[in-house]
């Protein structure tokens, strides 16, 4: 008995038909057409952001734009990769910068022009409300800036399809550098803990440890001590489930294994 | 000395600014109320009522004009015309012919930092709008 | 009374003396007032093009999310914000083939057909609170002040938005007079300022804002009071000294003016965050403390 084969369809690439089968990200299309990509190819995952497509589909007129492999094939999709969104980014040096409200719009004073056309957030892979990121820059608040952008993964396709070339992502991520440098609050505890990690406060410990065999450092390492947690009857309480197959540390690191023995 | 000869051809920068602006430039009688009126006239070498005399004239000296850039589109003229026109629009479509044309007005990527530091944004925003296309 | 407010880019950063000022006074008047969400930039300047019709979706796009979060009217603090909503407004009102085109780029089921009301505060203040009742609440009338109100162009004109009469307006002058103060007018009150200009060719405000503060003291104000964030700017920071060695005009908005008559504390008006100190000329207020008091 044959296993049944997934549809084929039709993807049009660099000016040529290829039939393909559905169910595969356009990425995975493009090498089964017999391409091999040294550009526009990344980390497979969406997040490295090198791999920008842009297509329409058969006769509509619309145009889209994507990751390639983030989203699966289409029939009748006509499409181009790119590679690479050139934008002007700014040289700064972040010391040398104070959070002054125009901050961001003396470095990239496009934002200026922006009509609030709402072509970057369409075009978006990522779901970010890019036009509102940039209108939180044009108003000088940093803090917005750097939490609608969190997720960019500065692929361009924004910077690309906006009339009046804007660059969105060095915009947020000029923001989000600002954001953590000088804005964010500090936390107290964590500086406190540095300083005593620098005065050594676990000094002899590491030297003890770095000087165990390995066997001593396995028997040392299977015998660690957790944390005690709130909540012991939680089941995934770290402190409970040691040694099972729920166990965070040591367990094979495979969610469907974890969820078949029923633990 | 403007020479003035009867034309065949079809003034296409007249018709152009027409359409852009929605106004009928020959109905202005040139009473100059506009001029009297406008804030940064000194500043300007064609007086607004010039501008509408030499474009329905087709004398080609309005695109290259300083006084298109200097208005700020107040609205005084449109307010005070007698016969209605609306001067700003008739500035506004002579600014975007020349911005059609890819020719900014305004070098964004040359404006001092000092200045991008110190304005408020809405001066920027309203100058890119009226001097980059 | 509440109302739903639209602050405009430049009251978040160089005009944010404004905005804490009203707020303050509106709290004095029990006005609830709330800050729109999600409101983008209006776009400062209205497109004069008859066919540039992407520059009218920012301010459509403010209006229809203020439709969405159920609002019905909008007040501006500032006056080219005002000017540019309402005129997009009016646009989308008196041609609606134009306004289809623009509601079907924004949202395939975008219907904005004009619903939501423009409204400049002064008009919140004049018309539904009213001058007397504000004149009620004085306590601390700006005895001594001799104000020039100053309103530009993008609050009166073109008339079909315009707040008051273009050529002779009363609004500011009436406010002032309710608060206490003399006041002394001079037709350059609605000349333009010069306005973007201060970008790049910033030597066109410095003239128009020198014959402004010129007429101003000619007439004998000591101060100047206006609504506009760019004016102010303009006035603030480009006014010469005089030759004769006299004091440059301090420029306030008339908010800061409602609220020291008021008598509200001087620190939730902003009175320090000015290029010309008003501190001086302020100092017969019984709210604001004395030089050398200041902390």
């Amino acid at each position: 008995m044959t296993t049944p084969q997934p549809d084929l369809i039709t993807m049009q690439f660099m000016g040529k038909n290829y039939q393909v089968p559905s169910g595969l990200t356009i990425m995975a299309a493009i090498e089964y057409a017999g391409y091999k990509l040294v550009r526009g190819s990344g980390c497979r995952a969406g997040f490295c952001g090198a791999c920008p497509t842009i297509y329409h589909k058969g006769e509509s007129h619309k145009l889209y734009t994507a990751l390639a492999c983030q989203t699966l094939v289409e029939d009748q999709m006509c499409l181009v990769q790119v590679p690479f969104v050139p934008v002007a980014r700014k040289r700064y040096v972040m010391d040398a910068l104070q959070p002054t409200p125009n901050i961001i719009l003396q470095y990239y004073p496009e934002i200026a022009g922006c009509v609030a056309c709402n072509t970057c957030t369409r075009a978006c892979p990522q779901g970010i409300q890019v036009m509102d990121y940039i209108q939180a820059a044009l108003r000088g608040d940093i803090q917005r800036t750097a939490e609608l952008s969190f997720d960019c993964i500065s692929c361009g396709i924004c910077s690309s399809r906006c009339p009046s070339d804007i660059k969105h992502y060095p915009v947020g991520q000029l923001a989000r550098r600002i954001y953590g440098k000088y804005i964010l609050p500090r936390s107290q505890h964590l500086a406190d803990r540095v300083s005593e990690l620098a005065a050594g406060a676990y000094q002899d410990e590491m030297t003890t440890l770095m000087h165990l065999s390995l066997e001593d450092l396995k028997v040392r390492y299977e015998q660690r001590v957790f944390e005690p947690v709130v909540g012991q009857n939680d089941e995934h309480n770290a402190v409970r489930q040691w040694g099972s197959p729920v166990d965070p540390v040591d367990f094979q690191d495979d969610p469907q294994a974890i969820l078949s023995t029923g633990a | 000395m403007i020479k003035i000869t009867a034309r065949e051809q079809p003034n296409e920068l007249l018709h152009k600014v027409e359409e852009l602006s929605g106004q009928n430039l020959f109905t202005c009688y040139q009473c100059g109320t506009c001029s009297a009126g406008c804030p940064f006239a000194g500043e300007m070498d064609l007086l607004p009522e010039q501008i509408i005399r030499h474009l329905t004239m087709g004398i080609n000296d309005v695109l290259t004009s300083k006084s298109i850039w200097i208005c700020a589109s107040c609205y005084l003229c449109a307010e005070r015309c007698p016969r209605d026109i609306n001067m700003a629009k008739v500035m506004e479509a002579l600014r975007q012919v020349q911005l059609r044309r890819n020719i900014d007005h305004v070098q964004i990527a040359h404006l001092p930092p000092e200045v991008l530091g110190a304005v408020p944004p809405m001066a920027l925003v309203a100058n890119f709008r009226k001097n980059t296309g | 009374m509440h109302i739903d407010y639209y602050p405009g880019c430049t009251i978040k950063t160089s005009a944010r003396q404004y905005e804490t000022s009203a707020l303050a006074v509106l709290h004095a008047l029990d006005v609830q007032s709330r800050e729109m969400e999600q409101w983008n930039c209006c776009g400062v300047v209205h497109s004069l093009a008859t066919d540039n019709l992407i520059r009218h979706v920012a301010p459509i796009r403010v209006l229809t999310r203020l439709q969405q979060q159920g609002g019905t009217e909008l007040v501006t603090l500032c006056d080219m914000c005002y000017n540019t909503l309402a005129q997009a407004n009016l646009l989308v009102q008196r041609q609606p083939d134009k306004g289809e085109a623009i509601n079907g780029f924004i949202a395939d089921d975008q219907t904005y057909g004009g619903q939501v009301d423009v409204l400049h505060l002064l008009q919140i203040l004049r018309d539904r609170i009213g001058f007397q009742a504000i004149k009620r609440r004085v306590i601390c009338p700006l005895k001594g002040l001799t104000v020039f109100p100053y309103y530009g162009c993008k609050l009166l004109r073109p008339r079909a938005v315009g707040i008051d009469d273009a050529e002779t307006p009363s609004i500011l002058r009436d406010l002032m007079q309710a608060l206490g103060a003399t006041v002394v007018d001079d037709p350059i009150q609605t000349c333009c300022c010069g306005s973007y200009h201060v970008v790049n060719r910033d030597a066109i405000v410095a003239g128009q804002v020198t014959k402004i503060a010129a007429r101003a003291q000619l007439q004998g104000a000591d101060i100047i009071v206006l609504s506009c964030p760019l004016c102010h700017f303009n006035l603030d920071t480009h006014q010469p000294r005089p030759t004769d060695g006299g004091q440059r005009l301090p420029v306030l908005y008339y908010t800061q003016l409602i609220g020291l008559a008021f008598g509200l504390p001087w620190e939730t008006l902003g009175l320090d965050a000015h290029h010309i100190d008003p501190f001086p000329l302020l100092q017969h207020q019984h709210s604001v403390p004395l030089e050398g008091e200041r902390v």
